[in-house]
C-alpha cells in the first residue's frame, strides 16, 4: 500500500499515544474538563497543519485561517441537525462535508485572491475572515437554527478521543503523502522564489490553489470536529484573535514541518488552558499581553520558525513514501 | 423635497464618519508609502489618542486646542517608540516577518493597555466638553461637533499637504518611498525620514481619535479594532501610498457605511466594507488614483 | 513518654475539630466582572457576597464560593460553567446574568445535572427551549414575555402614545425576545410601530438610525438594550433632533446609564425588577446593610442575586443530604419565598412569578412611578 509506505513509525508512535491517553482517561485520573482539552489541543493541531501547508510549505500568508474553520464547524452542525445524526458512524461523511465546503470555499476565494502579493494576500485574508464572520453574525436571518450571533445551541457531542485519533492520523498520513510529492516540492519552490519557479515551468497558480483548498480542507474538518466536541457555536469563536493562534503555532512549531506543529499545537493549546486553570482570574488576562510580545521576539530572534526548522525523525513522519 | 433633505442629512452623517476615516487612512497610506509595510498597530495608535485626550478632559479639564496638541504629541511619540524598538531592528528581514510583528504589536498594545491598572477593558463615557449645539440650513441640520470635524479635518489635510508637497521634509518623504537607497545616496537621512513619517502619520490618528470620541462618546481599548481595518481598506480604495487617495477612501467608505446602515440594514455595514475591499483588490489593486503596478 | 502524651493529646484536639466541624459545600458564582455590562457583574458580585456573609452565621454549612468571570460572552461563560462543574465540582451555582450567555450555559448545566438559579437572564430561552423544559434551571426574576408586555401597556395607558419606533440589537436573545414582544403587544393595542430597527453589538455610530428616526417622527422609542448601548443610543437620537420619549429595561439599571447619556436620558422610563424605595423590612434590611458595606444604594442586580443566592442556601439548608438532585426536587416546588426584590415562587418553568416596577430615570437616581402586578 504506497499510501501507508514508511508509516510504521508514525502509526506505531500514534498507536501507543492513544492507549496511553485511552488508559488516563479511562482510569479516572484526569476530569472531564481536561479530557475536552486534550481533544482540543489534536483538533487545533489538525487546523494549524493546514495553515502549515498554505504559509509554512506554500508561503502564503493567510490571515484568515479561522474563517475556515467555522465554515466546517456551522456547516457539518447544521448537517447533524438536519438529518438528526447521533453516533460516529453516519457522523463520518458529514465531516467530510463540513470540509468539502470549506475546501470549495478556500478554493473559490483562492482564485481571485492567490494573486496578490504577501502584504495584500495578508489583507484580502483578513478580510474575507471578518466577512464570513458577519455573515455568521447574520446567519439566522437565513437559517433561524444557526442562531447568528446568539450563538448555536444544542450540538450533539459526537466527538470522541477514538474518532479525533482516527481522523488525525489518517489526514497527517496524506498531508504527509502530498508533502513528499511532486506537488510538495512544487509548494516549497514556491515559497522560496516563485518568479523562478514559474521559470521552471512549474503552473504556480494551480499549485498555489492546490495548497490553499488542502489547507482549508484541513481547518474545515477540524471545525467539524470542534463543534462536535463543545456543543456551542458562537461566531466570536472563529474571528482574528483564533487566526493568530493557528499562525503562532505554525511558526513556533516551524514552517515546514509536520511534526513541529503537532508538538507546538499540544504545549500551546496545555500552555493556554493550563494557564486558565492555574492563574486566578483577574490575571488570565496577562496571557494576551505576553503572547504578542512572544511573537514579536519569536520574529526578531528566529523567524522560521521555533521548534523545527525542517521534519524530525521523532514522530517518523520524516519517512518518505 | 424631504427625501431630498434626508438623503442629504444621511450624507452628511457618512461624510462625519468619513472625515474620520481619512485622517486614520492618511497615517496607514504614509506609512506604507515609506516602509511598504501596514501598520497594523496603526488603529490602537487611534484608540491611545482617545484615551489620552479622555484623561486630559475628564481629570485635568485642559482647553480643547491644548488637549489637541498634547494628544498628538502623545500619539506621535508612541509611533515613535513603537517604530524604534519594533520595525526598526527588522528593516532587512522578509516581509512576512515584519507583518506578523505588527499584528503583535498591534495585540499587545490592546492587551496591556486592558490591564486594569491602566486603561482596564471597560467603556468609558468619554466627556465632551462642550454642549451640542444644532444649526439648522433648511435642507438639512448639522451640528456643533460635525463642524468641528470637518473643519479640523480640513485643516489638518491643508497642513499635511503643504508639508509633503512644499517643505524639503515632504521632498525627502517622497523620495524614500520611491526607492531608499537613491534617497540614501542623495543625502538624504533615510532613518530620520522614515521616523518623521511615522510620526507624522500617527500625530493625524491622534486627531482622529479625539473627533471619533466627540462623535461617538463611549472609549474602549478595542474601538481601534474596526475603523483601522476600515481605514487601510480605505487607504488601498483609493490608492495606497497617496495622499489624496486617503482621503477619498476614507469618505467613500465612510458614506458607504452610513448609507448602507441608513438605506438597507445596519447589521450588515461593516460587511459592505470587507465586499468594497474584496472588489478593489481582485479588479483595481492598484486603487483609485494608483498607477497600474506588479502586485504579483 | 513525652511523645505519647503529645500524640494523645494531638488526636483529642483532632476529633474534637471534626465534631464541630461543618461540612463544606462549594457554591460558584457566574458573573461578568469585566466587559461591557461589569456594573452588573459588580452588583451581582456583592449580593451573592453579602448573602453569604449571612448565612454564616446560621447556616449548616460552610460554604467554599468559587467565582468565574463571563465577561459577558457566551464561549466565555460556557467554558467557565465547564469548569466549575467538572474542575471545581460544585453542588449548583448562581447566574449568568445576562440571557445571551446564560442560554448556553443552562444547555451545560442540563447536560451535567447540576442546578442552577440565574438572577437575572429574563429570556424564556433559559428555562425552555424547543417546547423543553430545562429541570435544572431556575431564575429568580421576571420573564421578557412579561417585562415587554408591561413597557408597552405602560406606553398605551399611561403615556398614551400611539406611534413607537424599536431599536434592538439583532445578536442578543435578551434585546430582540423583548423587542418583539413589545412590537405585538403595542399593535395588539391598536398602537403603530413605524420603525423596527436592529444594529449590531458593537456599533458605535447610530446617526443613520437617529436620522431616520428623525424623520418618520415617533412619539416613543423602546431601546431594549443594557445600559451603555442605551447611553449611546439616547445622546446620539438627542442629538439628531429626536423628541421622542425613551422607554428602556431591566438592561439600563446602572449609575453609568446618567454618566454617557447625560441630559438625553433625563425624564425616560424604564422596567425593572425592584426599586430601593420599596416598603418592606426583609428589602429594607437588605439595603440598609448594602449601603453600610460598599456606600451605594444597592441596584437591581445586586438584589437580585441576594435572592437568588439565599433561595439556593435555604433549600441547601432545608434538605436531607447536600447533593445536586435533591437541591434540584426541593427547588422545584418552592413557593412564596418573602425575598427582597418581592415574593417569589417557581413556576413549573422554573420561572419566577412576581411583580415590576416601572421607574424614571432623574438626576439623582432613578425615581419608583409604579408597580404592574403578573
Amino acid at each position: 500500500m504506497t499510501f501507508l509506505k514508511g508509516a510504521r513509525r508514525f502509526l506505531v508512535v500514534s498507536a501507543l499515544a492513544y492507549i496511553l491517553v485511552k488508559a488516563l482517561f479511562l482510569s479516572g485520573a484526569v476530569t472531564e474538563y481536561i479530557q475536552q482539552i486534550v481533544l482540543f489541543s489534536l483538533i487545533v493541531i489538525l487546523a494549524s497543519l493546514g495553515l502549515n501547508v498554505i504559509y509554512g510549505y506554500t508561503g502564503q500568508f493567510s490571515l484568515g485561517h479561522a474563517a475556515f474553520y467555522g465554515i466546517g464547524a456551522y456547516t457539518s452542525a447544521y448537517l447533524t441537525y438536519l438529518f438528526a445524526i447521533e453516533s460516529p458512524l453516519p457522523f463520518i461523511p458529514v465531516l467530510l462535508c463540513g470540509g468539502l465546503v470549506s475546501a470549495l470555499t478556500g478554493f473559490l476565494i483562492g482564485v481571485p485572491i492567490l494573486r496578490l502579493r504577501d502584504d495584500f494576500l495578508a489583507i484580502a485574508t483578513l478580510g474575507f475572515g471578518i466577512l464570513v464572520k458577519v455573515l455568521l453574525d447574520n446567519s439566522d436571518r437565513l437559517i433561524e437554527v444557526l442562531g447568528g450571533s446568539r450563538g448555536f445551541v444544542g450540538i450533539p457531542r459526537i466527538t470522541n478521543l477514538e474518532l479525533v485519533f482516527a481522523v488525525m492520523v489518517f489526514l497527517v498520513l496524506v498531508t504527509r503523502n502530498l508533502i513528499y510529492s511532486k506537488y510538495g516540492l512544487f509548494w516549497q519552490c514556491i515559497k522560496d522564489d516563485e518568479l523562478a519557479s514559474t521559470a521552471f515551468g512549474i503552473d504556480t497558480t494551480r499549485m498555489k490553489s492546490m495548497a490553499f483548498t488542502h489547507g482549508c480542507f484541513l481547518a474545515g474538518v477540524a471545525g467539524g470536529l470542534y463543534a462536535h466536541l463543545y456543543t456551542f457555536l458562537h461566531p466570536s469563536n472563529f474571528d482574528f484573535l483564533k487566526s493568530v493562534d493557528f499562525l503562532i503555532i505554525v511558526i513556533v512549531g516551524g514552517m515546514g514541518s509536520i511534526t513541529g506543529t503537532i508538538v507546538a499545537g499540544l504545549l500551546w493549546v496545555g500552555f493556554i488552558e493550563g494557564l486558565r486553570i492555574a492563574l486566578p482570574s483577574g490575571m488570565l488576562e496577562l496571557r494576551w499581553v505576553f503572547i504578542p510580545l512572544f511573537l514579536i521576539i519569536l520574529m526578531m530572534v528566529r523567524p522560521y520558525g521555533l521548534i523545527a526548522q525542517k521534519e524530525s525523525r521523532l514522530l517518523g513522519i520524516d519517512r518518505t513514501p | 423635497m424631504e427625501l431630498l433633505g434626508y438623503i442629504l442629512q444621511q450624507l452628511v452623517n457618512g461624510l462625519q464618519l468619513g472625515a474620520v476615516y481619512a485622517l486614520i487612512a492618511l497615517g496607514y497610506t504614509m506609512v506604507y508609502g515609506v516602509l511598504r509595510l501596514i501598520n497594523f498597530a496603526h488603529g490602537d495608535i487611534f484608540m491611545f489618542g482617545s484615551f489620552v485626550a479622555y484623561y486630559l478632559i475628564a481629570k485635568w479639564q485642559m482647553p480643547l486646542p491644548l488637549v489637541f496638541m498634547i494628544t498628538m504629541a502623545a500619539t506621535a511619540a508612541l509611533g515613535l517608540l513603537v517604530e524604534k524598538v519594533a520595525y526598526k531592528p527588522l528593516r532587512a528581514a522578509p516581509r512576512i516577518s515584519l507583518l506578523i510583528t505588527a499584528v503583535g504589536v498591534s495585540l499587545f498594545l490592546e492587551y496591556f493597555l486592558s490591564l486594569n491598572a491602566l486603561f482596564t477593558p471597560n467603556y468609558i463615557a468619554f466627556p465632551r466638553p462642550f454642549e451640542v449645539v444644532d444649526y439648522d440650513l433648511s435642507l438639512v441640520e448639522i451640528t456643533n461637533i460635525q463642524l468641528i470635524i470637518f473643519s479640523v479635518t480640513a485643516a489638518s489635510l491643508l497642513l499635511l499637504y503643504l508639508l509633503v508637497y512644499r517643505t524639503r521634509h515632504g521632498r525627502a518623504m517622497r523620495a524614500v518611498s520611491h526607492d531608499h537607497e537613491t534617497a540614501a545616496l542623495m543625502g538624504i537621512n533615510v532613518d530620520a525620514t522614515i521616523s518623521f513619517t511615522f510620526m507624522i502619520g500617527t500625530a493625524l490618528a491622534g486627531i482622529g481619535g479625539i473627533l471619533y470620541a466627540f462623535a461617538y462618546p463611549q472609549i474602549n481599548v478595542f474601538m481601534g479594532i474596526m475603523p483601522g481595518i476600515k481605514s487601510f481598506i480605505a487607504a488601498v480604495l483609493g490608492g495606497i501610498g497617496l495622499v489624496h487617495g486617503a482621503v477619498l477612501g476614507g469618505i467613500v467608505i465612510g458614506v458607504s457605511e452610513v448609507c448602507v446602515s441608513a438605506f438597507v440594514s445596519s447589521t450588515l455595514r461593516d460587511g459592505v466594507i470587507f465586499v468594497i475591499l474584496l472588489l478593489v483588490l481582485l479588479f483595481r489593486p492598484s486603487g483609485f488614483f494608483g498607477k497600474r503596478r506588479e502586485k504579483v | 513518654m513525652k511523645k505519647i502524651w503529645l500524640i494523645a493529646i494531638s488526636l483529642c484536639l483532632a476529633t474534637t475539630g471534626a465534631a464541630h466541624g461543618k461540612e463544606t459545600v462549594r457554591i460558584g458564582l457566574i458573573s461578568p466582572l469585566t466587559g461591557d455590562v461589569k456594573t452588573f457583574g459588580e452588583s451581582s458580585k456583592n449580593g451573592f457576597l453579602l448573602a453569604l456573609e449571612e448565612y454564616g452565621k446560621t447556616g449548616k454549612y460552610t460554604i467554599n464560593p468559587i467565582i468565574a468571570d463571563d465577561k459577558n460572552d457566551p464561549t466565555e461563560g460556557a467554558n467557565s460553567a465547564l469548569k466549575l462543574i467538572t474542575q471545581d465540582r460544585v453542588v449548583a451555582f448562581i447566574g449568568p446574568l445576562t440571557s445571551k450567555v446564560t442560554i448556553p450555559v443552562s444547555e451545560i448545566a442540563t447536560k451535567y445535572r447540576v442546578p442552577m438559579i440565574t438572577d437575572a437572564a429574563t429570556s424564556p430561552k433559559v428555562t425552555v427551549y424547543n417546547n423543553k423544559r430545562k429541570p435544572y434551571v431556575f431564575r429568580a426574576c421576571f420573564i421578557d414575555p412579561f417585562q415587554g408586555r408591561i413597557a408597552a401597556t405602560f406606553a398605551l395607558k399611561d403615556l398614551k402614545v400611539k406611534t413607537a419606533a424599536i431599536l434592538h440589537d439583532v445578536g442578543n436573545d435578551y434585546s430582540r425576545g423583548l423587542a418583539e414582544v413589545f412590537k405585538s403587544t403595542f399593535e395588539q393595542g391598536k398602537g403603530t410601530i413605524i420603525a423596527y430597527e436592529s444594529y449590531q453589538k458593537d456599533d458605535v455610530d447610530f446617526s443613520a438610525l437617529a436620522t431616520k428616526l428623525r424623520s418618520k417622527k415617533p412619539e416613543l422609542v423602546f431601546i431594549p438594550d443594557y445600559y451603555n448601548k442605551a447611553g449611546l443610543i439616547a445622546r446620539q437620537l438627542r442629538e439628531k433632533g429626536v423628541s421622542a420619549i425613551l422607554i428602556g429595561t431591566d438592561g439600563w439599571d446602572s449609575p453609568e446609564l446618567t454618566k454617557i447619556a447625560g441630559n438625553a436620558i433625563m425624564g425616560s422610563y424604564f422596567t425593572n425588577h425592584y426599586s430601593p424605595e420599596r416598603k418592606d423590612k426583609v428589602a429594607q434590611k437588605f439595603i440598609d446593610r448594602y449601603r453600610a458595606l460598599h456606600g451605594a444604594v444597592p441596584d437591581a442586580l445586586a438584589a437580585l442575586t441576594y435572592d437568588a443566592t439565599m433561595i439556593l442556601l435555604e433549600t441547601l439548608d432545608r434538605v436531607a443530604k447536600p447533593d445536586a438532585e435533591s437541591i434540584t426536587k426541593a427547588l422545584s416546588v418552592l413557593k412564596g419565598f418573602h425575598g427582597v426584590t418581592g415574593t417569589i415562587s417557581f413556576d413549573k418553568n422554573g420561572d419566577a412569578v412576581k411583580s415590576a416596577v416601572i421607574l424614571r430615570v432623574e438626576k439623582d437616581g432613578p425615581r419608583y412611578v409604579t408597580t404592574v402586578n403578573p
